[in-house]
């Protein structure tokens, strides 16, 4: 029976790993096939890398989502952490309204956020980098506020109200106490917060503004005519990109500082 | 932890520090819309340096998803080029800007049987300055007809038992069928157009496929004898697979033009009007032309280009090839209503 259940488990995992890597399998191999059609193989060839990093649109592109993605990650991460901390605080009610609030974005479909974010900033700003970056901002910090709040919520507060009677101001205690226990929630967020920028093509498609393209609404835009090979070398470089990403995100959440450290450390 | 702070704020403000070089910026701007694919990169930053006048560029896929954009009105576009019946609606709309095309120092480099063709859409010349043209045709292996292919009839006679790729696109699917039966492809007579729509259904058994982008990769590959294409698609295709050529059939067929229209949020319109005679100009149009491979109506860039592709019918369209074409210009309500129906019935056939 255990070993009818292993086969299975077994047979499950292989067809995972088969529907969803064969495809990036197939588009990885094709980034380094030297003929530019889908069916033939003309051998292996470096030059559609090459032809990528010389292409100054794409570069721009990239810079563009580099630049968004640490931009509102980073903006994110402190409002989230601030946020969460704020939430932990509340009363039941007021933290299961907040938390409520804080779960709509990420429920919601992206088409519905994107162009309710458009219909709102055409009224006030005038779309370009900046309404990308605060829309970027704002479906990120929910992201931060969840992987933030399990590390709250393990927190001994005892040592933060120890730190206190010893004489520790409220932000230093923040700070040297509360801050390394819920570091690697933070720092979770973060990459969580960078990922989902870098996914993301609806949102920015409804409220980016003239001339301002991230990889993949670019992408859109070069796909009218066929998909170039150079493409498929820069899928192939983001999918490597996410993917490191996340080995990090997982080492960093994984290994979380038990309390005895913390005492260790504040001694 | 502090580390890896640090390390985050010094890359960030690596990043930031990047985007703040760059060359000085200008102090006007154009916002340009066209569809991906369809501008050399490059003919921008030319006209930015030659001019001083910066550009904000926007790219769209279709017709429907440019419209789409441009009336939501969140942008607001100077420029747009989209296809015959798109700026026909524009204009309609009144979103276009009348541009006086003849103090256009290059306007002239288009030739004259374009300007004839725009007036299907446009049709005192006052808007659109047609910028690409094409034709729909049939792309065959050489190697797999007999004799000259030179009429829509071989793909009705019979003689190419399932292997024939037609579009899976009701309007080009039954201009082709119009054309070949003699009718106007812009007919709204529902007589004709059940005419056509009979010969379609009998022709379903020698139908491989009905595709679209896919139609070009099948004759390539060798799968079909025959497809279906847009010109632009059939000149990709001969460049994967030397046997294979290109007819505009003697019927006639359809052609279809992109043009660019100044639109009437346009403020600069001296600099819009600079964009668009830049785009006229022999070198540039000769760059955008070897970006894009379409037919170009830029008749400096024809005289000069090499005899291969001056012979080509997918590059180079003869007057004969385009005597019998027509643009095709927006139908009806009730007309799309009576095509959704007939092509539907079409694709429900089980044939036979």
């Amino acid at each position: 029976m255990v070993r009818l259940k292993n086969v299975f488990m077994k047979c499950y995992l292989a067809l995972i790993l088969l529907f969803l890597y064969a495809p990036i399998f197939v588009l990885i191999v094709l980034s380094f096939n030297d003929s530019r059609s889908r069916v033939t193989w003309g051998g292996f060839t470096l030059r559609w890398y090459s032809a990528l990093f010389s292409n100054r649109q794409i570069l721009e592109a990239l810079r563009t989502t580099l630049f968004l993605g640490l931009g509102s990650a980073a903006i994110a991460t402190v409002i989230g952490t601030l946020g969460a901390v704020g939430i932990q605080a509340m009363r039941r009610r007021g933290y299961q309204i907040a938390m409520s609030v804080t779960n709509i974005p990420i429920l919601n479909a992206d088409i519905v956020t994107g162009i309710a974010m458009m219909l709102w900033f055409v009224r006030f700003i005038p779309l370009g980098f900046g309404s990308v970056l605060i829309a970027h901002i704002t479906f990120n910090i929910p992201y931060v506020i969840l992987s933030v709040m399990p590390k709250l919520k393990s927190l001994n507060l005892s040592i933060y109200e120890a730190a206190r009677d010893l004489g520790a101001g409220g932000v230093y205690a923040f700070f040297h106490i509360v801050l390394p226990q819920i570091g690697s929630g933070i720092l979770a967020g973060f990459f969580m917060a960078l990922t989902m920028s870098l996914d993301d093509f609806v949102i920015t498609y409804f409220t980016k503004g003239a001339g301002v393209n991230t990889l993949s609404t670019m992408i859109y835009g070069e796909i009218r005519k066929g998909i170039k090979p150079e493409m498929y070398a820069l899928s192939t470089l983001l999918f490597a990109v996410i993917f490191v990403i996340l080995l990090l995100f997982n080492l960093l959440s994984g290994k979380g500082k038990n309390t005895e450290d913390i005492i260790e450390r504040s001694r | 932890m502090k580390k890896v702070i640090y390390a985050a704020a010094i890359l960030l403000f690596g990043i930031f520090a990047l985007g703040g070089c760059g060359k000085e910026e200008p102090k006007e701007y154009l916002t340009v819309f066209n569809y991906g694919e369809y501008m050399d990169p490059d003919v921008i930053d030319q006209f930015t340096e030659e001019t001083g006048i910066g550009i904000k560029y926007e790219e769209a896929l279709t017709p429907e998803e440019l419209y789409a954009k441009y009336s939501s009105g969140a942008i607001s576009y100077d420029l747009v080029c989209s296809s015959d019946y798109m700026i026909q609606r524009l204009i309609q709309e009144g979103e276009a800007q009348k541009v006086d095309f003849s103090s256009m120092e290059y306007a002239d480099n288009i030739g004259d049987r374009f300007w004839e063709f725009s007036r299907a859409f446009d049709p005192n010349n006052e808007y659109a300055l047609p910028y690409f043209y094409g034709t729909i045709g049939i792309l065959y292996d050489t190697t797999k007809v007999n004799g000259p292919i030179d009429s829509w009839g071989v793909l009705f006679d019979g003689s190419y038992k399932n292997d024939i790729i037609m579009q899976n696109s009701q309007r080009d699917t039954f201009m082709i069928t119009l054309k070949y039966l003699g009718y106007s492809l812009n007919t709204s007579d529902e007589g004709e157009l059940r005419e056509a729509q009979e010969l379609l259904i009998k022709q379903k058994p020698d139908v491989q496929a009905y595709l679209v982008d896919e139609a070009r990769d099948e004759v390539v590959a060798g799968n079909a004898a025959m497809a279906v294409v847009y010109s632009g698609e059939a000149y990709l295709g001969h460049e994967y697979n030397e046997n294979l050529a290109y007819v505009v059939p003697k019927e006639g067929s359809n052609v279809w033009i992109d043009s660019w229209i100044v639109t009437k949020n346009c403020k600069n319109i001296e600099a819009a009007q600079k964009f668009l005679d830049f785009l006229c100009r022999e070198d540039i149009a000769t760059k955008n032309f070897e970006y894009i491979y379409y037919s170009t109506p830029n008749e400096a860039v024809v005289a000069n280009m090499d005899e291969e592709l001056k012979n080509d019918p997918a590059i180079t369209p003869t007057e004969e090839d385009m005597r019998n074409c027509e643009v095709c210009t927006q139908i009806d309500e009730d007309v799309v209503t009576l095509y959704n129906e007939l092509w539907k019935e079409l694709k429900a056939d089980g044939g036979e």
